[in-house]
């Protein structure tokens, strides 16, 4: 038993119990926390898989990312896990049943018709006299060169991510007091300022009567 | 005893699993579905690389790439209808989503 082995067997166990915990924790944050432990022990076990640009980018983009997205998430929204976890238990037969005989099946036909190991297909390329470059560099050019019309259509997909995330969750307030651009750029220069034609000085009333009638009164 | 494509695979197949028994419990709580569908993802792309590794096929990997990107893309939209959904309802159930009923 090498290394390999036992770091997979390690990996695997923890990946399975971190999974386990996912689906039946109480605290939804816990279920997060046990998500993000999974999918680093995935991310290993790709590594062992000599997948290293796939194992990095899992780690940062979906541990970094999406998981945090998730815990802000949870954290943000109050739940009252409680009434959710109400009959909990009730399903757990059925579901057990199905979950074991997916696994039997799964394994009996895998373990049976993939007994593919690392050494034979190894030999297999050494033969082939294959250049061994780094798997990131493989990725890219396969990438790049006979899936360029795949990614741009997954950077359209994330894209409309982006936007339906945005649109579904703007909440734009109603009472705020905001310029109409609309009719700022429809105005005319008639309608912000008239022009009145006054006279430059205006005729003087004649005070000296009135003066003149005061001082005959006094 | 070597590592063998079976064990890959078999493992991908008990997350999987997991998975679905996680659907099954949790049949009411819209957060946990999520995360489950993300968990069977994992279980996918897993199965992805193993064959990519053992069949010496890079296109494995691409197409796990672009999994990825889908998945990031769902969980963003889906996690945006939840809070709009805790918003409107103030709760996350899903035997409450019954609006739709026609």
């Amino acid at each position: 038993m090498s290394v390999t082995t036992g770091l997979f067997y390690l990996f695997s166990t923890i990946l399975l119990v971190a999974a386990f915990r996912v689906i039946t924790a109480r605290n939804p944050v816990h279920a997060v926390l046990f998500l993000v432990l999974a999918f680093v022990q995935a991310s290993m076990l790709w590594m062992l898989l000599k997948a290293e640009f796939l194992s990095i980018a899992l780690v940062l983009v979906y541990v970094g990312a999406v998981m945090v997205l998730f815990l802000f998430v949870v954290m943000m929204i109050d739940v009252n896990m409680e009434g959710l976890r109400e009959g909990f238990w009730n399903h757990f037969p059925l579901a057990a049943l199905v979950g074991v005989v997916i696994v039997l099946e799964m394994s009996a036909v895998l373990m049976g018709g993939f007994r593919i190991s690392e050494d034979l297909s190894g030999k297999a390329i050494n033969a082939a006299g294959a250049v061994q470059t780094s798997n990131t560099k493989e990725i890219g050019l396969l990438m790049y060169r006979h899936y360029l019309y795949p990614l741009e259509v997954a950077t359209a997909i994330l894209l409309v991510g982006m936007i339906a995330a945005i649109a579904l969750t703007l909440r734009a307030r109603k009472n705020t007091k905001y310029v109409q651009p609309g009719s700022q750029v429809k105005v005319k220069s008639q309608d912000r300022m008239t022009v009145l034609k006054m006279a430059a000085t205006k005729p003087a009333v004649e005070p000296v009567a009135a003066a003149a009638n005061g001082e005959t009164k006094a | 005893m070597t590592l063998t494509l079976g064990h890959f695979l078999s493992l991908g197949a008990m997350l999987f699993a997991l998975s679905v028994v996680g659907i099954f419990l949790n049949r009411r709580n819209l957060i946990v579905l999520l995360m489950a569908i993300e968990l069977m993802l994992l279980a996918v792309n897993t199965n992805f690389v193993a064959f990519s590794y053992y069949l010496h096929d890079m296109h494995g990997q691409i197409f796990v790439f672009f999994i990825l990107t889908v998945a990031a893309a769902e969980s963003a939209i889906g996690l945006a209808i939840l809070v709009l959904l805790f918003r409107n309802k103030s709760s996350i159930n899903v035997d409450e989503l019954n609006s739709l009923k026609g």
